[in-house]
């Protein structure tokens, strides 16, 4: 019998050998085909079923958080809620076992979830005591300061990017239409599906976030832009060039004249035409006296053509044309944010940032901190500079001329009392008829007589009229609105 | 001997270790956190397994040293992944596991000489049998997930059939010692074949009938083929006769074809088996669910407690393969197969060592019923054949199951101590002494 024992044995080594060649097939050669399957969620599902921390807000708002299911029958143990709703939608982003996740939930989920390296060691470390290694994500945007940026935009489309230009922390980061992530992560997965089909097809897409994934002509806000450069090349100066007084500038070698709003007449140094938001002059400083290379190597400088390190995922980068070498008119128009000027409302803040902070622009960020269960800081952020785009002597140029166009220019709706308050208009004509535009407005303000705490950029989308006075009607009482907020919430002021 | 006890020994601290380590890191990866009742799990799993170790060194010195510390480890990691996916279902497995060490001390302490069961042989015949058909009855019978498998009496609900298939082996294994000389000399001539006589063909039909029942009306095709699979072997082992190899299998591959002819629940396991991808929110949910677990552990898996087995319907008990593949990868999975091997291999050394025909059988047919089973279930779970619902022996969540399975540990660890008990030379026995 003993013979056929063994050959039995072999059999069942033959029989398991089978499952072992299989096994390598499932988990090794069709692993790639099988993880990329549209059916499989498996990593969001993993996730699902795991503690997460929570998420507040830097005033202590509770923006998002993960509670016990209270349908006993679900596979799943945990729903994450998210009680500001749509507020702060775009921030938190959603976490979703059907469509995965986004913003902070999907930027930090290892954080959240207590899996990144320094939290799986500290969690060993006390091993006897029953807790959970979450983690606890706190954000630098502020309740009082979003709801004031989402009072003052109302239900018109556009965005408000503010932040803090000494350590880049976002204190309001709002755009409308936005969506309320509680309907796209609900364990509902029939009504997630109809939530997500509807989000996808409604107008002006909510489930965007236009402050840093979408972009816009910037019109004549790019002037801080020129102007900038100018000063940093050392082409141009408080009181040197003086542009002619005129009502149109015709690049050399073209025929096509860039007009002034309203067939104006402006010109002179730079503080007056900041002021004036002067087309013609800004077009030849940017043509003529500054020139094509130094403007493509200055845009670059202001942070255009490359992605912001801002801490959320799908960041688009603001564009700058660079094949204007040998096409004066297309420089002209660009040196004053038409053309193939981009910018995402973000990146325009940051410019307004950079001139508000002495030249030097901080990588944005909306992380705070991270705290584990006891309420020990795990993570913080710590501030760290993006680019140097001007010397402190030359930023603090283009401040107090930017504190000029809210004094006696085109942003006066911007002025607080009590404040120091700078900014530059703009007015990005769609080139329809009737005339509509975005309109637009970045700057700063601070305390009287100190470095500016709060920096700011605004844009309302498609609205009638054509003027430039129309970014200092529609967008200046809103950039006021949140200014005030952020500066109370500062400690500054009433 | 006592160096086999010392290395047993040897090998269940470290599957201590092993599985107390797996524990914690499990609950730090579902839960988070490190389990607050780590201390009494600690000792209620040492207590087991030593408590079980001590007494083999008492009663049974000379068995074989591998099978308890692997089955230890499969059941370790078993209940580790059980705990991982339903903290309920753990603390039931941890009393199942405890009934089962008693069994499994019990059955060393009855068990006194293998051969003393041959004796009430036709006893277990009848019981095999009646224990089979239980579930068929009224009142008493349960159909669990379309399969009528369970028996209840009052709060107590048991698989008579996982007991009948150590009953039926002993049978079996009696029957054939028995027998085997006459049916392996009879020989009954058709033409160029040398058949079998077909008076002994009537046990086989009887199996193959009795197997067939099991498929049709408990629609258990899992229990069937390794009932069916038990006899065939065992009887050509018996009889070193290849034909009833063929015939036997023949048999069995005209009825599990007329069963997918016939009957609906058949044709669905085989064309899932086929094409799960044909209905994958619908019947081929759970095998492609179970697809992308295991692709999505890797090589080396995604740590204990991190994977996502709850999608897995029956992730526990049919599926709990796919959840260690998952978490434990590649590594994991193939240890596990490893272990079935191993095991397989000492319960086939103990047969080939023991000196009765019906030690050897017996070990042979219980060696057979805990490897064909795991093969079973695993080659369900990747697809190699159709899924049929049997338990992954030690690892899945099931009171019935762990308990049997200590049984037969127990009788494979009785012949292995006889026969190397009579081995031993005179000098060892004195040292021993």
């Amino acid at each position: 019998m003993n013979r056929n024992i063994r050959k039995l044995g072999v059999v069942i080594i033959g029989l398991y050998l089978v499952l072992f060649v299989k096994l390598n097939w499932i988990q090794v050669v069709q692993k790639q085909s099988l993880d990329t399957n549209p059916l499989n969620t498996a990593q969001v599902r993993r996730d699902y079923n795991r503690p997460r921390g929570s998420i507040s807000s830097a005033d202590g708002a509770l923006l998002a958080q993960s509670i016990a299911n209270p349908d006993p029958n679900s596979e799943f143990d945990r729903i994450r809620v998210y009680p500001e709703g749509d507020l702060f939608g775009q921030i938190t982003g959603y976490f979703s076992f059907t469509f995965g996740s986004s913003a902070v939930e999907r930027q930090y989920n290892d954080e959240l979830a207590g899996t990144t390296f320094d939290q799986q060691v500290s969690g060993f470390s006390d091993l006897f005591v029953a807790r959970e290694n979450v983690g606890n994500l706190s954000v630098t945007v502020r309740k009082d300061v979003q709801q004031a940026a989402r009072d003052a935009l109302g239900d018109r489309a556009g965005s408000v990017v503010a932040l803090d230009p000494r350590n880049g922390d976002l204190l309001a980061f709002w755009s409308w239409p936005s969506y309320d992530p509680n309907e796209i992560s609900t364990l509902d997965s029939k009504a997630a599906n109809e939530n997500w089909r509807q989000l996808n097809s409604a107008p002006g897409n909510p489930l965007r976030t236009h402050q840093f994934q979408d972009r816009y002509f910037p019109g004549s806000t790019f002037k801080v832009v020129t102007g900038g450069i100018g000063l940093q090349t050392g082409k141009v100066t408080d009181v040197d060039p003086s542009y002619p007084f005129a009502t149109s500038y015709t690049a050399k070698n073209t025929t096509l004249p860039i007009k002034n709003f309203g067939g104006e007449v402006c010109g002179g140094t730079l503080p007056e035409i900041l002021k004036t938001s002067c087309n013609s002059s800004f077009a030849e400083m940017g043509a003529e006296t500054i020139g094509a290379d130094d403007m493509v190597a200055g845009a670059a400088d202001w942070g255009f053509n490359s992605k912001p390190p801002i801490d959320l995922p799908g960041a688009v980068r603001s564009v700058f044309p660079t094949d204007v070498a040998n096409n004066a008119a297309k420089l002209a128009q660009s040196s004053i944010g038409q053309n193939d000027v981009q910018a995402s409302p973000l990146q325009m803040a940051l410019v307004a940032a950079g001139v508000a902070n002495g030249g030097t622009i901080m990588k944005p960020h909306v992380l705070a901190e991270v705290r584990n269960s006891q309420g020990e800081v795990v993570k913080s952020y710590t501030p760290t500079p993006w680019l140097h785009p001007m010397t402190d002597v030359f930023a603090d140029t283009m401040r107090r001329d930017m504190l000029g166009v809210v004094q006696s220019g085109t942003a006066v709706g911007m002025q607080i009392p009590g404040f120091d308050v700078g900014g530059k208009t703009g007015t990005a004509q769609l080139g329809t008829t009737p005339p509509r535009s975005h309109t637009w407005i970045i700057g700063f303000a601070g305390p009287p007589g100190q470095p500016p705490t709060v920096a700011i950029a605004v844009v309302v989308l498609d609205q009638s009229g054509a003027n430039e006075s129309t970014g200092g009607v529609v967008a200046a009482p809103i950039a006021k609105a949140v200014l005030t907020a952020a500066l109370k919430a500062q400690g500054y002021g009433s | 001997m006592t160096r086999r006890r010392n290395t047993e020994l040897g090998l269940m601290l470290m599957v201590v270790i092993i599985t107390a380590s797996a524990y914690v890191l499990a609950s730090l990866g579902s839960q988070s956190r490190i389990p607050a009742n780590i201390v009494p799990f600690l000792v209620l799993v040492l207590g087991l397994l030593l408590g079980a170790h001590v007494v083999v060194r008492r009663l049974a010195p000379n068995s074989d040293p591998i099978l308890l510390p692997t089955a230890a480890l499969l059941n370790g990691l078993g209940y580790v992944v059980i705990a991982g996916l339903d903290e309920k279902l753990a603390a039931a497995q941890a009393t199942w596991t405890a009934v089962g060490v008693i069994a499994f001390v019990l059955t060393l302490v009855v068990v006194k000489r293998p051969r003393s069961l041959e004796r009430y042989r036709y006893t277990f015949a009848l019981g095999g049998i009646v224990l089979l058909l239980l579930p068929l009855f009224p009142v008493i019978g349960r159909t669990v997930n379309g399969s009528r498998i369970w028996v209840a009496f009052g709060p107590i609900s048991f698989q008579p059939g996982e007991i009948a298939k150590v009953v039926l082996a002993i049978f079996f294994a009696a029957y054939l010692a028995d027998q085997r000389e006459l049916i392996a000399t009879s020989v009954w001539k058709v033409g160029p074949f040398r058949l079998p006589d077909p008076r002994y063909l009537g046990p086989v039909l009887v199996a193959w009938a009795v197997t067939l029942l099991v498929m049709v009306y408990q629609k258990d095709l899992g229990s069937s083929l390794l009932f069916f699979a038990l006899f065939i072997v065992m009887l050509w082992v018996a009889t070193q006769r290849a034909s009833f190899l063929v015939i036997g299998f023949s048999l069995f591959g005209a009825g599990a074809f007329f069963a997918w002819r016939s009957f609906t629940h058949v044709q669905t396991r085989v064309n899932i088996w086929l094409d799960p991808w044909k209905n994958p929110a619908g019947d081929g949910y759970q095998i492609i669910q179970s697809l992308f677990a295991m692709a999505f552990g890797g090589v080396t898996g995604t740590g204990l407690g991190l994977g996502g087995g709850v999608r897995i319907p029956a992730s526990e008990n049919d599926f709990i393969f796919a959840v260690i593949a998952e978490e434990l990868g590649l590594a994991g999975g193939a240890l596990v197969l490893m272990a079935y091997l191993l095991m397989v291999g000492s319960g086939l050394r103990i047969a080939t060592r023991a000196e009765h025909a019906f030690d050897k059988l017996l070990a042979t047919g219980l060696t057979l019923l805990l490897g064909l089973q795991a093969f079973i279930i695993v080659a369900g779970v990747l697809r190699v054949l159709p899924l049929t619902g049997v338990t992954l022996p030690f690892v899945s969540y099931g009171g019935s199951s762990l308990v049997v399975n200590y049984v037969l540990l127990a009788l494979l660890l009785r012949i292995s101590d006889q026969s190397e008990s009579a081995r031993v030379p005179v000098s060892d026995m004195a040292v021993v002494a």
